[in-house]
């Protein structure tokens, strides 16, 4: 389906012409215009796509394959699962608030900012779809450079640092993968005379298991950082911060979201009888990950930090439910990835609203900001309580069942996450009591004239937010029906050699 | 048509919590009660009509059922949101629609005056659709739902003026401490449904009984325990309740007296089965039960605070439906349930009124003499006291106290002696009250007058708290039985009555406790301060479980947490950073750009490599 690489592309193009529309006098806003029509058409494509989709026949849902590389085996192929299309799904509604509600009113050079905000969508969207390691791995450093530059170039006062950070635990990460890629492709080789990328030709790898253990660590180990896994997640919080809002977003609501789709398509399915020695280490990672977040978010002052440790915290669950070893941990993950993208992320906006209006981001300069600002405030109250896992809404589906997954093999590291649980109650409403509730902190209001609370435009994209956290939290069946992966042993030959 | 009645119950006032919050505080008060209390009135009707349908033509199945839709279904577990309506329902319905009607009703009246009145009637109403879904599910997980929605409702109405942060802490207190149940009762749902592959009641509840009881069932059992202890506030978990009272009086009337706090006790009476082939657990219950009543009457004898006497009464009360459930005293369980939604939602709206007519003032040493400025409220209060202390024949209180008693008694004179002691003691501590309050002189002049939609619950629920307990009586008064005949089809035949020196001694114990009480603070010659010895100031602390937790727990972690604040992980990676830094600054050291030094290291390294060739 020739539909697959124009999801890439199609962004990819948009943000070339916003960047080429950033000429002339009277052209602030042009590129935002750019940027909102590129992503309506890129949900357009994405309804045409989950449309014309092959149901029916196998996990498997679309193809596409064209010749790249032919004398290494590199191939532009792309495939799509359920789990693919609820990640697509996922990045194209979380680009919506990112684009119109905090890319709007960036200072300088709109141009080059709705570029690389568009290309980091693009490079998601094709981690998303590939299945040529070549391809995948092209991808994955996509995604990362741009965002390298946003930091950069639009971040908070500590940005240097920061980027670096970033892009250094990033790349690391990455070269370990590519090792991996690289040792993989060779045992191939050495096993069958071919050389390929290709992620089915390669999935039927024999492989001794040290060799398997080996490799599966060096996949492990970039997504890990990605998603990311305590003690690597030292560059996230940083990142967080002094991200611009937009780049908060993306980075919280779906770059994160790569790491947990990478441990499952490229971990948890190509070495399965590693990764399930590699379990016992996992689970507590998790766990550690989960408790060790929480705790720490507890700790903070500054609010974007408080909900940078808080994602650490969530997404120990996704490493519980990727490992668990059963499908039911694995939609569990699934959920809990998109509940946390759509959550997170809005607490990003607001924290990122409240930057914009306070000139700060720390919370013993806040207080009793309900009285001014009650839309915010409400709003924020609201996702805080989706972020603690109430039941009915989605966060508290993917927590229930990775930890009914988790129990079955190992009910003492089920209950720490329960545990974790009760520390999420407790960031979430010391953020909410310090941030929104109390007496209105002095110092404030006489000499300023009081921020300006959310208008139409801030409340109907969050609202549509909640909506979509209170359906996936009471009717999450669509989503736990796409959401297994599908294996690469399950891939069918394809429909139609493409030309 | 019944099982379409029963969503309809939860939906209206559901929906009338949505109208409130999207109208984002611009409802103007009146339409904000007519939408509150109207539309938990229409549940009420609701919740009546289908009552009389069930009670004239039972389900042949003893239980209405209505599937909504299926929740999750994954490989090895499935959950539903499905509702059910079996005679224990049926009880908590009416008194959750009847009983929260005549609350929203006055609070029509209390809270008129506030300008934040959508946000409160929204939460309001929001709380009893969510109490609904708890009374109501079928399905462990969606029960769940309900269970946590009054949580956070709670939370939002205690907090509801959050412009004082001993409000907020007071809220948050009361979710995280409730949260600590919650997560151990979802260790034992998360273990249950392991077992079962489902978390229906029904299906839940027969794998149970099929199997021998075995150490997993137990440790299940414990731990629903754990969120049942937590959500009705007892020991060890009882601490946030005392403070809960930040919330308006309302609030406090119906989520921390009549309805939420009795979850615990509805939780474990739907899931008697389970408990009830555990026997330490049964032990466990009523030791907690037994514990917290004695512990918490003993605070409330010394409180100054009338809500948080009040509060401590209503841990005390429901530490005497635990004894209830500890002795399999199923039905005495959910009688006082009954009883006590009725006279403890009546004390709370009775001191709300009285609260509102002193100017917000809250200690009782500063009250006093009230009986003549406000005769209406007094007749109330002292309706809802004595049927607190449970004087004998008049009240409601009586008949359901006597019933655990009399379960006590079959399982272990000791337990029925110390509830007992705790039925003297609530006589003392709240006729103690209702003696400073109403009598002797006046300390604070009283304004205004209690309106009518005030008084007209008031009116209403002091004629419950009297008459409310003649559907159960002993067979020594009378052979009325409607309760239990009601719930026996689920819990079995109630426990034979024991001799009827039980019952005189029920009887003449409250009446004892208000002798004693009058003989202390009599408006004359009683005194007129509050005692402060090291006894009385610790049982005032709520024998001092919350500076216990706050040293033991609370500040370790909050402690390491502010030294690991900049995250000892980061540190590792700056500590990499800087020996890369300084290894680059001596190797750069070497790029002086003094060729005589370069040209000495390369004769140095020539005469190395040199070396090493020449050696073998």
């Amino acid at each position: 389906m020739i539909a697959l690489p124009a999801l890439v592309l199609l962004p990819a193009t948009g943000g070339a012409i916003a960047w080429l529309s950033d000429r002339g006098p009277e052209a602030r806003h042009r590129p935002w215009w750019v940027a909102i029509t590129t992503i309506v058409l890129q949900t357009l494509l994405l309804f045409y796509v989950t449309c014309a989709a092959d149901w029916g026949h196998g996990p498997w849902l679309a193809h596409f394959s064209a010749p790249w590389v032919p004398a290494l085996g590199i191939a532009a192929r792309m495939d799509m699962d359920g789990l693919s299309l609820v990640m697509l799904w996922l990045t194209t509604i979380l680009s919506f608030p990112c684009v119109i509600l905090s890319a709007r009113d960036v200072g300088e050079r709109p141009g080059l900012f709705h570029l690389l905000l568009l290309a980091t969508i693009a490079g998601i969207d094709g981690v998303f779809l590939a299945t040529d390691l070549f391809l995948f791995f092209f991808f994955w450093e996509l995604m990362l450079v741009p965002m390298y530059v946003l930091i950069l170039q639009w971040g908070h006062e500590d940005r240097r640092r920061a980027a670096i950070k970033f892009f250094l635990f990033t790349q690391g990460g990455g070269l370990l993968m590519l090792v991996a890629i690289l040792g993989l492709v060779i045992l191939h080789q050495h096993a069958t005379g071919i050389v390929t990328f290709d992620y089915f030709a390669l999935a039927d790898t024999p492989l001794m298991p040290t060799a398997a253990m080996v490799l599966m660590l060096g996949f492990f180990a970039a997504f890990a950082v990605k998603l990311p896994v305590v003690p690597l997640h030292v560059w996230l919080p940083d990142t967080h911060t002094q991200a611009p809002t937009a780049g908060s977003v993306l980075l919280a609501g779906i770059l994160l979201k790569t790491g947990g789709y990478g441990l499952i398509r490229f971990v948890v399915l190509l070495f399965p009888d590693a990764a399930s020695r590699f379990t016992p280490v996992a689970l507590a990672m998790g766990a550690a990950g989960i408790l060790y977040g929480a705790w720490l978010s507890l700790a903070q002052d500054d609010i974007k930090r408080l909900i940078a440790y808080s994602s650490v915290s969530h997404l120990g669950f996704v490493l519980l439910g990727v490992f668990s070893g059963s499908p039911m941990g694995m939609r569990g993950a699934v959920v809990q990835m998109v509940a946390h993208g759509l959550s997170t992320g809005a607490l990003f906006i607001i924290a990122g609203s409240l930057q914009d209006r306070l000139h700060t981001r720390d919370m013993r300069r806040m207080g009793g900001l309900w009285q001014a600002l009650p839309h915010l405030s409400s709003v924020g109250l609201f996702f805080a309580i989706a972020s603690l896992g109430l039941p009915g809404m989605g966060n508290f589906v993917g927590e229930f069942l990775v930890l009914l997954a988790t129990w079955r093999i190992s009910p003492p590291i089920a209950a720490l996450g329960a545990a974790g649980l009760v520390l999420s109650a407790v960031y979430s409403l010391t953020m909410v009591g310090r941030a929104f509730f109390g007496p209105p902190h002095a110092g404030e209001g006489a000499d300023h004239a009081p921020p300006a609370d959310f208008g139409a435009r801030h409340m109907a994209v969050l609202g549509l937010t909640m909506a979509l956290l209170l359906v996936l939290g009471t009717y999450p069946q669509p989503v736990l029906n796409l959401s297994l992966p599908a294996t690469p042993l399950a891939m069918p030959e394809m429909e139609a050699p493409q030309p | 048509m019944d099982a379409l009645l029963l969503p309809l119950i939860v939906a209206c006032p559901l929906l009338a919590a949505g109208v409130l919050f999207l109208s984002a505080g611009r409802m103007p008060p009146l339409p904000s009660c007519v939408i509150g209390a109207g539309s938990v009135g229409l549940s009420a009707l609701m919740a009546v009509v289908l009552a009389i349908g069930f009670l004239q033509t039972p389900p042949p199945t003893g239980a209405l059922h209505a599937t909504l839709w299926s929740w999750m279904q994954v490989e090895g577990f499935s959950a539903r949101i499905a509702f059910m309506l079996d005679p224990l329902s049926l009880v908590m319905m009416l008194v959750v629609t009847g009983v929260g009607f005549l609350i929203l009703l006055y609070a029509c009246g209390y809270m008129h005056d506030d300008p934040d009145i959508a946000r409160f009637f929204g939460c309001m109403t929001l709380f009893v659709a969510a109490m609904l879904v708890l009374v109501f599910s079928s399905d462990l997980l969606s029960l769940y739902i309900g269970w946590e929605g009054v949580g956070i409702c709670s939370y939002l109405l205690i907090g509801f003026w959050h412009t004082d942060t001993a409000n907020v802490t007071a809220a948050r207190k009361a979710f995280i401490v409730t949260r600590i149940g919650d997560a151990a009762m979802l260790c034992g749902l998360l273990l249950l449904a392991t077992r079962a592959g489902t978390l229906d009641v029904a299906s839940v509840l027969q794998t149970v009984t099929t199997r021998p009881a075995d150490l997993q069932a137990a440790i299940a059992a414990f731990l629903l325990l754990g969120g049942a202890v937590a959500k009705s506030a007892q020991v060890p978990l009882q601490t946030w309740l005392p403070d809960a009272m930040a919330g308006p009086t309302p609030v406090s009337a119906l989520i921390h007296a009549a309805t939420m706090v009795t979850a615990g006790v509805y939780l474990i009476a739907r899931l008697h089965p389970l408990f009830a082939s555990i026997p330490v657990a049964m032990t466990a219950v009523a030791l907690i039960g037994l514990i917290t009543l004695l512990l918490a009457a003993g605070s409330a004898l010394v409180q100054t605070d009338i809500k948080r006497i009040l509060a401590y009464s209503t841990m005390s009360q429901i530490g005497y439906m635990f004894l209830a459930l500890g002795t399999g005293a199923w039905q005495a369980a959910i009688f006082h349930l009954v009883t006590h939604a009725f006279f403890k939602a009546l004390l709370f709206m009775a001191a709300g009124a009285i609260i509102l007519r002193v100017h917000h003032r809250q200690d009782i040493y500063q009250m006093g003499g009230l009986a003549h400025a406000m005769p209406g409220v007094f007749a109330a209060f002292l309706a809802g006291s004595a049927a607190l202390a449970g004087l004998p024949l008049l009240t409601a209180g009586f008949y359901s106290k006597e019933m655990i008693l009399q379960g006590a008694w079959h399982a272990d004179p000791m337990l029925w002696a110390g509830a007992l002691l705790g039925a003297f003691a609530t006589a003392i501590y709240i006729f103690r009250c209702v003696f400073i309050v109403f009598f002797g002189p006046r300390h604070t002049e009283p304004h205004g007058r209690t309106g009518a939609i005030m008084a007209i619950p008031l009116v209403c629920l002091a004629v419950l708290a009297l008459t409310g307990g003649w559907m159960e009586m002993p067979d020594a008064i009378a052979p009325v039985h409607l309760l239990s005949n009601l719930l026996s089809p689920l819990f079995g035949a109630p426990m034979p009555e024991g001799p009827h020196w039980l019952l005189w001694a029920g009887s003449l114990v409250p009446l004892a406790g208000i002798g004693v009480a009058w003989m202390l603070w009599q408006p004359r010659t009683g005194t007129r301060t509050p005692p402060e010895n090291a006894l009385a100031r610790l049982a005032r602390a709520g024998w001092d479980f919350d500076t216990l937790y706050d040293v033991l727990i609370v500040r370790p972690f909050t402690t390491l947490g502010q030294l690991n604040q900049t995250d000892i992980c980061d540190r590792l990676s700056d500590a990499t950073a800087a020996t890369a830094r300084a290894g680059g600054r001596v190797f750069g050291r070497m790029q002086s750009g003094q060729v005589r030094r370069y040209a000495g290291w390369i004769a140095a390294g020539t005469v190395v490599a040199l070396c090493l060739g020449v050696r073998p």
